[in-house]
Order: C-alpha cells, then sequence, then structure tokens
C-alpha cells in the first residue's frame, strides 16, 4: 500500500496544484506551484477551508461536507489577497484516510501568470495552459493585423467617399454633396438660406484668355466664398460657373444682403493669370428655408434660381431675395419658368460655363 | 501565399535597405501596388515574382537574404510577436527545436488560411539534429535557417547550422548544438503581453 508521502511526492510532478487533507480536512501537503502563489506561507496543518474561500457549491463548512462533494467542480478563492480564482475538484483517500484535492486557475490563469510571475515549468507537461497563452497572443497578434487593415479600410472608404462629394477643381462640394445636405437640414427641420451665385464674365474669360484662367478664376472663385461664410455654412460648385450656398442658421434679410454684397464686390477684385488680370463679378438669388413653410430641396432650388435670374436681368452683380410675385413675371416673359432644372444639373468637372452666353454682354475682360 | 508572409518580406526589405529600395523592388515586379496586406491573400505568382525582383533590385543571393529575413523576424523589436511564440515552443533550445514539428499546427491555431511546409526534427546523435522543410514554400529552408540562428542566441546556445543538401524536394538543415547557455540569452516572460 503506498504511504500518503509517496502519493504526495508523485502529485507534486503531475499535478503541480495539489492539496493533499487529513481526515479533519487540514491540509498535510501541497503542490509546489499552489506553494508558489503563496511562497511565504507554511499550509502544513491548517484547515483547507481556512486557506480557501469555497464559493459553490455553497454551505461546506467541515471536512464531512468537503467529501460530499467528491468529482463536482469547485470554485473557490483565496481567503487572502489577491484572491486568485480556483477551480479544483476532490476525490477521497481509501480508508478515510483524507482526501486528494486538485487545482487549476480556469480563465483567471492570465491574470495569474502576470500576478505570480509563473513559466513553462510551473504547468504540469500534460496541462494545456502553456498552449492557450500561445493562442492568446497569437490571437491577439492577428486580431491586431486585422483591425490595422480595417481601419486602412475605413480610411479609404472616407476618402473615396469625399472624393464622391468634392469638386475636384476647387475642392468645393459638388452637386452631390450639396444635394446630400440641403436634403438633411431641410429634414432636420433647421432654419437656413440658399444663395445661387452665378459668375457674370466668366464665359469671356475662358474664351478670351483660355481654360487655365478660367480654372484659375473658379479656384480664386472657391477660395473668396469660402472666407466669406463660416466653416458650418455649405459652398458648392453645381455646375460651371454656377454655385449654391448653404446659409446655416440665418435667415435674417440684413445679414445675408450683407454677405451678398460682400461677396460681389470680393468677386469683382481683379484676378491675376499670368501677366492679366481677369475681371468676374456674379449674380445672386437667395430664398429662405423657412418663408412660406415646408418646402422641399427642389422647390427651395427652383426660387433660388428665379430669384438669381432676376437679378441677372436687373443688370450684373445684384443681388434678390426670392418673392412669389417673381414666378408670374418668369412665366409671363417665357426667359425662365419654373420646371427648368437643366441649368442646375450642369457638368461641374469642367471650367466650360454655359450659364451666361446669353445675358453677358462680354466687356473687355483683359487689360 | 499569405499576406503575412509577404507582409515580412516587406518589412525586412523596408527595415534593411529602405523604404525606396522596396519601391524599386515591388514597380520591377510589376505588382501593381507597393504595400502588401497582412492579411490578405496573395496568388503564388505575385510572390515568386517579388522574390525574383528582390534577387534583381538588391543584387544578392536570394537564399543569403532570405536567412537575412530569418534573423530578422526573430531579432528585430519590431517584431516581437513572432520571437514570443517561437519561445512558447520550449524552455531551451533543444524544446525549441522538438517544437518545430508543431509548428505548422501551430501557425494554424493562430491564422487559419496560414499554411506552412511540414518541419520534422531528427535527432542523430547527442546534440546533432537533421531538421527536414517539406517543400511548398520557395526559399523556406533559407528562412527557417535564420531562425534558428536567431533562436539560438535568443536562448543563449552556440550552434552551428549547415544547409545538407534536398532530398525529394525536403531540403535539410544539420544543426550541432556546440555549447549550451554559451551565452545570456534574452529573458522570456509568459506573462509579458498579458495585460
Amino acid at each position: 500500500m503506498m504511504s500518503l508521502r509517496q502519493l504526495a511526492d508523485i502529485a507534486a510532478q503531475i499535478a503541480p496544484m495539489h492539496v493533499l487533507l487529513d481526515s479533519k480536512g487540514c491540509i498535510v501537503r501541497v503542490g509546489p506551484t499552489l506553494q508558489k502563489l503563496r511562497a511565504d506561507q507554511d499550509w502544513t496543518g491548517r484547515p483547507f477551508l481556512e486557506v480557501f474561500n469555497l464559493r459553490r457549491p455553497r454551505h461546506i463548512h467541515d471536512m464531512d461536507d468537503l467529501l460530499r462533494t467528491s468529482g463536482i467542480k469547485l470554485h473557490m478563492q483565496f481567503q487572502d489577497d489577491p484572491q486568485t480564482g480556483l477551480k479544483g475538484v476532490l476525490a477521497p483517500l481509501p480508508g478515510e484516510m483524507g482526501a486528494f484535492v486538485n487545482l487549476s486557475f480556469g480563465i483567471s490563469v492570465l491574470d495569474a501568470v502576470r500576478d505570480y510571475d509563473l513559466t513553462s515549468a510551473d504547468f504540469s507537461a500534460t496541462d494545456l495552459t502553456i498552449e492557450m497563452l500561445y493562442l492568446v497572443e497569437a490571437k491577439s497578434a492577428a486580431m491586431e493585423a486585422s483591425r490595422q487593415l480595417n481601419l486602412r479600410l475605413q480610411g479609404a472608404k472616407i476618402a473615396a467617399e469625399e472624393q464622391a462629394y468634392t469638386d475636384t477643381l476647387t475642392g468645393l462640394k459638388n452637386r452631390r454633396a450639396m444635394d446630400h445636405i440641403l436634403e438633411r437640414m431641410i429634414s432636420a427641420g433647421r432654419n437656413f438660406s440658399v444663395m445661387q451665385v452665378d459668375l457674370d464674365f466668366f464665359k469671356a474669360v475662358n474664351d478670351t484668355m483660355g481654360h487655365a484662367a478660367g480654372d484659375t478664376v473658379l479656384q480664386k472663385v472657391a477660395s473668396i466664398m469660402v472666407e466669406c461664410t463660416r466653416s458650418t455654412d455649405t459652398v458648392a460648385r453645381v455646375g460651371g460657373d454656377e454655385f449654391v450656398l448653404i446659409i446655416d442658421n440665418l435667415i435674417d434679410r440684413s445679414k445675408l444682403e450683407e454677405i451678398a454684397k460682400r461677396l460681389i464686390r470680393k468677386l469683382e477684385e481683379p484676378i491675376p493669370f499670368a501677366d492679366q488680370l481677369c475681371r468676374i463679378s456674379a449674380s445672386i438669388g437667395t430664398v429662405l428655408s423657412s418663408s412660406g413653410g415646408q418646402k422641399g430641396a427642389a422647390q427651395l432650388l427652383n426660387e433660388a434660381d428665379v430669384a438669381l435670374y432676376a437679378a441677372k436681368r436687373a443688370g450684373r452683380a445684384c443681388h434678390f431675395f426670392y418673392e412669389p410675385q417673381m414666378d408670374s413675371v418668369d412665366q409671363s416673359n417665357g426667359i425662365k419658368n419654373g420646371s427648368d432644372a437643366g441649368s442646375l444639373e450642369g457638368d461641374a468637372s469642367g471650367s466650360r460655363g454655359n450659364g451666361d452666353a446669353a445675358i453677358d454682354t462680354s466687356p473687355p475682360t483683359t487689360h | 501565399m499569405h499576406g503575412l508572409i509577404n507582409r515580412a518580406i516587406q518589412a525586412f526589405v523596408c527595415s534593411t535597405y529602405g523604404e525606396s529600395r522596396w519601391r524599386d523592388v515591388t514597380e520591377s515586379a510589376d505588382l501593381g501596388f507597393s504595400d502588401f496586406e497582412a492579411m490578405l491573400i496573395y496568388t503564388p505568382e505575385q510572390s515568386q515574382s517579388l522574390l525574383t525582383a528582390m534577387e534583381r533590385v538588391l543584387d544578392r543571393p536570394l537564399p543569403e537574404m532570405l536567412e537575412d529575413m530569418g534573423t530578422f523576424l526573430v531579432a528585430n523589436p519590431q517584431v516581437e510577436a513572432l520571437r514570443r511564440l517561437l519561445r512558447f515552443g520550449g524552455v531551451n533550445y533543444v524544446e525549441f527545436l522538438h517544437s518545430l514539428d508543431d509548428l505548422p499546427d501551430r501557425s494554424r491555431l493562430a491564422v487559419a488560411e496560414l499554411h506552412l511546409p511540414g518541419l520534422e526534427l531528427i535527432e542523430t546523435a547527442p546534440g546533432r539534429f537533421k531538421l527536414l522543410c517539406q517543400s511548398g514554400l520557395p526559399g523556406y529552408a533559407s528562412v527557417m535557417m535564420g531562425v534558428l540562428r536567431a533562436m539560438a542566441d535568443d536562448y543563449g546556445d552556440l550552434v552551428i547550422l549547415e544547409h545538407s543538401g534536398t532530398k525529394d524536394g525536403t531540403e535539410v538543415i544539420s544543426v550541432t548544438l556546440v555549447e549550451t547557455e554559451f551565452a545570456e540569452g534574452r529573458t522570456f516572460d509568459l506573462g509579458a503581453k498579458l495585460t
């Protein structure tokens, strides 16, 4: 018959986290790894339940209770700090000699390895802990690589979206972006104003000085428009020389008038190109989102357009607010009817303006 | 070939020769891109033209470069993760050598699509081993030479490595352990990454 000491010697090798109990439930021997967790304590002779706090099953108070848990999974933790969680299973020894309890860390092994500075030698050769640690690290590394890929893809997606919403020549928003923002502001019920801006004499610049000059002018115009508006406003190029400004949270006519006048004044400052100066101006039609109740995007843009044409008719460099009677003037004159959305659908990709061909009487643009 | 392998080549070339040389290599390989993604799969043709371009542009024998790459993968602090994963293989160099048999399975556990050719360690005499590297990945044995050398340093052991020919497509590396604990190796803390 094997002695308790012999059993303990074998157990130290194959179950380095075991506890041998005597018939009274006191600790006789402890495996080397378990001892490493409390290197400064000698548990010999101390009751098992004094060292370990049995969480499940509950109501275990003495050795008889403990023996009845035979084969059941035990959940426990140290009574003192750090209260590392442990799993265990108990088997009674023959002849009422006591009990053999084998412990393991369970899921708390990750903390335990760090807290107690454990090494491979602390685990039995058949223990899968090292494999698990390997797997945790390998998976974390793989996840990190995947995360990096996702971040790059996300960045590429944002860049592609931005490109899809940007006018490449001027860096302003394009018609698609403007439609999107306008719809969003309408459905959010915000107060805002829409300014339809059409450049005057731009076609003349383009025709007499070439597309390169036209492109330079458009880029300068774009920067002036951005300067004359706030960062919360939207500036979009929606056609060759047509722009839409969405002025957020502003429906004060005098302030809008001020913005429009300043914009026209700035746009009239000659723009240098090569050794020459390009001179343009602008006509502006403005509509307020709140005037006359709920309006759709198409209606707002149309009304801004009607006001713009009224401004054009009044001579260039003018700014008009939309008034309902303008519709009838338009209808009767037949210059501009309400369903003419064609000029708004212009291609924003080039600088070949076509909007003002009928109105521009082409004054000298070079000096 | 798995992006991780291509990405490893990229990291090695960028770190050793610089990023502009790497771009020369990818241009010469006519890939149409210069950055490999670690978690995507590339065709064997792409990887082969990459290796061919490396030899041409960097003007060094490929086996030599691949061996350097194996060393780089273990010894460079940039890629500490791989060195740690290899150190899980054993508490000393001999145990590590024996763990190489499991390497393809281990890598597949971590990244399911990563298939490495089989490795088999044969102990011919005490302290003498032959590592059989099966075919399937061009330059596999060269990279393993570099890895074995760097891992010996990591454990602080002195070894002699020799490429001793190819048999039925399987390349053989001879490993002779001259001295264990020849120098102080790098420490390996199991829980270092568990935060």
